[in-house]
């Protein structure tokens, strides 16, 4: 072979990787998380409408549910809420809210205010079982399965649309 | 509150997260531990502004990030435990040295390939060139080249 | 007045058309062989140049009078913004910072212009050519993607501001010298692209392409170096260099740039490496030309990148796939036809530049590697991944660290035969010398830490001197001293600095982070800091506040440093600005943090050894790039029909 063409070999191959990388610039910022297929981490946190009676996330097993990292300083959390509080209208899937690194009295007010879509909310003060989670920006929203799998995660904001075709046709199907 | 917004939404774009430095001042209890403390910190990416290690990122998942691996470290965690505790979160992504693996050998193997075929190049063409400056009679005739 | 956008549209849609009879003239006049196609090609460049300026002036009018009726003013400006950064906002973001690149071709095909007067017509028609072919994609893509131009209805009350990252001196010229050096390369490229449709290429073009190289490798290098003080000063960190993908989108550009340079010279002397040369020329131009989508598309992630955009990324993808893909293609027709049969020795200056060459394609080769690796990894379906300093650092290294000491070596030798023995009393000299200063620095000055601190002290120890014994043989035997030589000499001497003081800077840096009160103070690399307390500062368009830091050094005081946090009105966003003060040796260096309650504040303080000898390493080299682009030899080289044809190599086809 010539070896004069190689260069403009190398080139079309460096086009072709290029142009996938333009194709998947708009899930730029959206990492896979390791975490899909794998057991939900459990965890024991305060509860934030409920001081005296801690959330343990063991008295899930059995049932699916969504897991929602929100926070009031989240100002996506604020643009998915209305289709969180509609879901839980709807009631197929129930909710758990994970308040990550946030002022309990503003997300009571919050929740006051805007309406309460979860079933429970866990208090993640520290955020540490936000690291768990492999969380990085509110809102991520995990689906959990009878067994404890994860078997898939959102992020960034819901959407009615989003919570049926990811969220409740899985949670449904299976 | 619009000014807060779009402040916001800009930090989450991440290019002003750029901006501002964080200023660690967390003092570990010895000396070799500090320096681990400050190597790890400095090659874990911080996932918000992606372009920064948690050890340069005032976002506040990086500095709970530096607790963590500040209190794994006192507790006795290696290096390796600590990259691997990350990456079983998020994912190799936040991992600024990757990981020897399968996936990413022909990373790692790159500079060493490439010195390598650098050197069978450099070989080939100086002994053509040695062999066509020994058979050109008037190689050594021709002075004029300072 | 009213209507200066308008006239700059206008002005571009021109230039564009220009642009296009300059390419067709001067591709398709010595093609088919049309005398008056040729002659065409000089008045359609100049009327595409003057119709860029127009357009850039309308901008710049545009900015300086405040009309925040053009959507690009609104986004980018501001009343309260000051004059120059006004001027410096026209480059401050994509749209106006693509209409730059398009003037400095503009300004590049203007000189090319002149120069080429004493070239054969149907070369330099074709060299024009190519340049336009270049401005037409440009001046294409600003048009279709990223007008500057386009009217906001209504008109904003006042503009949102320029970035205030951007608010810097500094890093209002970056722009305009890194973009220089960036479209400087295009000439080289023309050239080859000239060369190639030729079907020629002989030493004369080699000496015609050199001069233009360097030239435009000694402003990519100012460029770089620019960014790089810049991101120490204001940034916060401290550091001076991040591989940061954009960082390494111009790095790459300049190592082929440094490689193009050495392998020029031996296309010039001896009339080998032709094809080598072509690629290296392509291969620059394609590196800065990738920078450009890199930073414009979207496709990785950086700190410095604008906002991303696919269509745009297409756009210059396609233009990336016709200008980068059909130079390769004339290379793969072409270059076969340039072969050479001189020889050369194994010692001889000629070997010593293929493994200067080598080493730095190996360089580049590994930062691409590194930079695209998140995106070939996740075309390739291998998952996303990181690549960061921890990578780019040892394997930089690799084969950084023979480049070096070679260097030192290959200054000395002669070309095509490997008398090398006779040089070795200086060289072995030298090293002997540059060894005792490395000990010296190391175990006596810096105490302690030896192994590569040792080793990178020694090689720039030892091509510092070395690069003096030529020049300084030269003065004793009273023999004439061409620029070319000074050049070189000013050149390899400042990477030697560059190497030494890199290596302090990453070796001996103290530095801490520190919670303080007022009154209290640390020490750091054996001086005493002390924090007296936080003033209000007050900026035109900003304020902030700024610590007062007392430095003294065995109860001597030596200075007051004032680092600050800017909070800028319009976009509310915080900058720091580090305070430092500069001595011969070293920087100490003191940025603010946060307020940490009960008078408690954060400060990083850093002692850097020698680091402001990175930058004028940098500097030094690229005036040694100029002088030796200033060279004599280059200016007088005429067309091969007035100069005897050289030493017989070269022309086929």
């Amino acid at each position: 072979m010539n070896r004069f063409l190689l260069p403009l070999a190398a080139f079309v191959l460096l086009a072709i990787v290029l142009g996938v990388g333009i194709r998947n610039s708009d899930t730029k910022g959206v990492v896979a998380s390791p975490l899909v297929g794998r057991p939900a981490p459990q965890f024991v946190l305060p509860n934030l409408l409920d001081p005296d009676t801690p959330f343990d996330s063991r008295t899930m097993a059995g049932r699916w549910y969504a897991l929602n990292v929100w926070g009031t300083w989240c100002i996506e959390c604020r643009v998915e809420h209305a289709a969180l509080v509609a879901a839980k209208a709807a009631g197929q899937l129930p909710i758990i809210g994970l308040n990550w690194k946030d002022d309990p009295t503003s997300a009571v007010a919050w929740l006051a205010q805007l309406g309460d879509p979860y079933e429970a909310t866990a208090v993640d003060a520290e955020g540490r079982v936000a690291i768990d989670y492999g969380v990085y920006g509110a809102p991520e929203t995990f689906l959990i399965d009878p067994q404890g799998i994860i078997v898939h995660k959102h992020i960034g904001p819901l959407s009615a649309e989003i919570w049926e075709r990811d969220f409740i046709a899985r949670a449904v199907s299976r | 509150m619009n000014a807060k917004v779009v402040a916001l939404a800009l930090l989450a774009g991440g290019l002003f997260a750029g901006a501002l430095p964080a200023i660690d001042t967390t003092q570990l209890p010895d000396p070799a531990l500090q320096e681990r403390y400050e190597a790890l910190t400095h090659e874990l990416r911080c996932m918000q502004c992606q372009n920064q290690s948690i050890a340069d990122s005032p976002v506040g998942l990086a500095s709970d990030l530096r607790r963590e691996v500040a209190e794994q470290l006192v507790a006795g965690k290696s290096d390796t435990q600590v990259r691997e505790y990350m990456a079983a979160r998020y994912g190799d992504f936040i991992l600024f040295r990757p990981r020897l693996s399968a996936r990413t050998a022909w990373l790692w193997a790159l500079p060493g390939v490439l010195l390598l075929a650098g050197g069978v190049i450099a070989w080939r063409v100086v002994r053509q060139r040695a062999r066509l400056a020994a058979n050109d009679p008037d190689f050594n005739a021709d002075d004029s080249e300072r | 007045m009213e209507m200066l956008p308008e006239l700059g549209h206008f002005a571009l849609v021109l230039a564009l058309l220009l642009a296009g009879l300059q390419a067709f003239f001067g591709i398709a006049g010595p093609a088919f062989g049309r005398q008056r196609w040729m002659s065409a090609v000089i008045p359609a460049t100049a009327g595409s140049a003057v119709m860029v300026v127009t357009a850039f002036a309308c901008l710049v009018a545009s900015f300086v009078g405040f009309d925040f009726s053009v959507a690009y003013v609104a986004q980018n400006s501001n009343s309260a913004l000051p004059l120059i950064y006004r001027i410096a906002a026209v480059w401050g973001a994509h749209e106006g910072s693509l209409l730059l690149w398009i003037v400095l071709l503009a300004g590049w095909t203007i000189a090319v212009a002149f120069g080429a007067s004493r070239l054969p017509q149907h070369f330099s028609a074709r060299v024009l050519g190519v340049l336009g072919i270049v401005s037409f994609g440009f001046l294409l893509f600003t048009l279709a993607t990223s007008n500057p131009f386009l009217r906001l209805i209504p008109a904003a009350v006042d503009g949102s501001d320029l970035n205030p990252l951007l608010q810097d001196p500094a890093l209002a010229l970056h722009p305009p010298l890194l973009y220089t050096g960036y479209v400087g390369f295009a000439v080289a490229f023309a050239f080859a692209i000239a060369a190639m449709l030729e079907g020629k290429l002989d030493q004369t073009w080699a000496r015609w392409t050199r001069p233009w190289t360097l030239a435009a490798w000694a402003f990519l290098t100012v460029g770089i170096a620019l960014g790089s003080w810049w991101a120490y000063y204001e940034l916060g960190w401290g550091g001076y260099w991040f591989w940061d993908p954009v960082e390494n989108a111009s790095f790459m550009p300049w190592l082929i740039g440094t490689a193009l340079i050495h392998s020029l010279a031996v296309t010039d002397k001896r009339g080998l490496f032709k094809s080598w040369t072509l690629l290296l020329s392509i291969i620059a131009f394609s590196l800065s030309l990738l920078g450009t989508f890199l930073v414009r598309s979207g496709v990785l992630v950086s700190v410095h990148s604008f906002a991303a955009d696919p269509a745009r990324g297409i756009f210059i993808l396609a233009f990336l796939v016709i200008m980068v893909g059909g130079a390769l293609a004339l290379y793969a027709w072409r270059a076969p036809l340039l072969k050479s049969d001189a020889g050369f020795e194994l010692t001889s200056r000629e070997s010593f530049l293929l493994f200067n060459n080598i080493l730095l394609v190996i360089a580049a080769a590994t930062v691409f590697g590194g930079t695209l690796a998140p995106l070939i990894s996740d075309t390739l379906g291998l998952g996303t991944l990181s690549v960061g300093t921890q990578y780019f650092n040892p394997t930089f290294l690799l084969p950084m660290l023979p480049l070096i000491a070679l260097a030192s070596v290959g200054m000395h030798a002669n070309w095509k035969r490997g008398r090398l023995a006779a040089r070795g009393r200086p060289l072995i000299a030298t090293g002997l010398i540059a060894l005792a200063v490395a000990l010296a620095a190391v175990f006596g000055y810096y105490g302690g830490r030896p192994g590569l601190a040792l080793a990178s002290f020694l090689l720039g120890a030892w091509l510092v001197l070395s690069s003096l014994v030529d020049p300084f043989d030269r003065l004793r035997r009273r023999l004439s001293m061409p620029r070319a030589i000074v050049g070189m000499t000013l050149a390899h001497m400042a990477l030697g600095v560059f190497v030494i003081s890199v290596t302090a800077v990453e070796t001996y840096t103290t530095e801490r982070d520190v919670a303080v009160a007022q009154g209290e103070s640390v020490e750091v690399g054996g001086y005493t800091f002390r924090f007296d307390g936080i003033d209000d500062i007050h900026g035109p368009n900003y304020d902030g506040v700024h610590a007062i830091v007392q430095v003294s050094r065995d109860g001597k005081p030596l200075a007051t440093l004032h680092p600050e946090k800017r909070r800028y009105f319009v976009q509310q966003s915080v900058m720091t600005e580090a305070g430092i003060e500069s001595q011969p040796g070293r920087d100490l260096f003191v940025a603010l943090g946060e307020d940490l309650g009960a008078g408690r504040w954060s400060l990083r303080i850093q002692v850097r050894p020698l680091i402001n000898y990175v930058w004028l390493a940098a500097l030094l080299m690229a005036l040694g790039g100029s002088i030796a682009a200033s060279d004599r030899r280059y200016r007088t080289a005429r067309a091969p029909a007035t100069e005897p044809v050289g030493a017989g190599q070269g022309s086929t086809a």
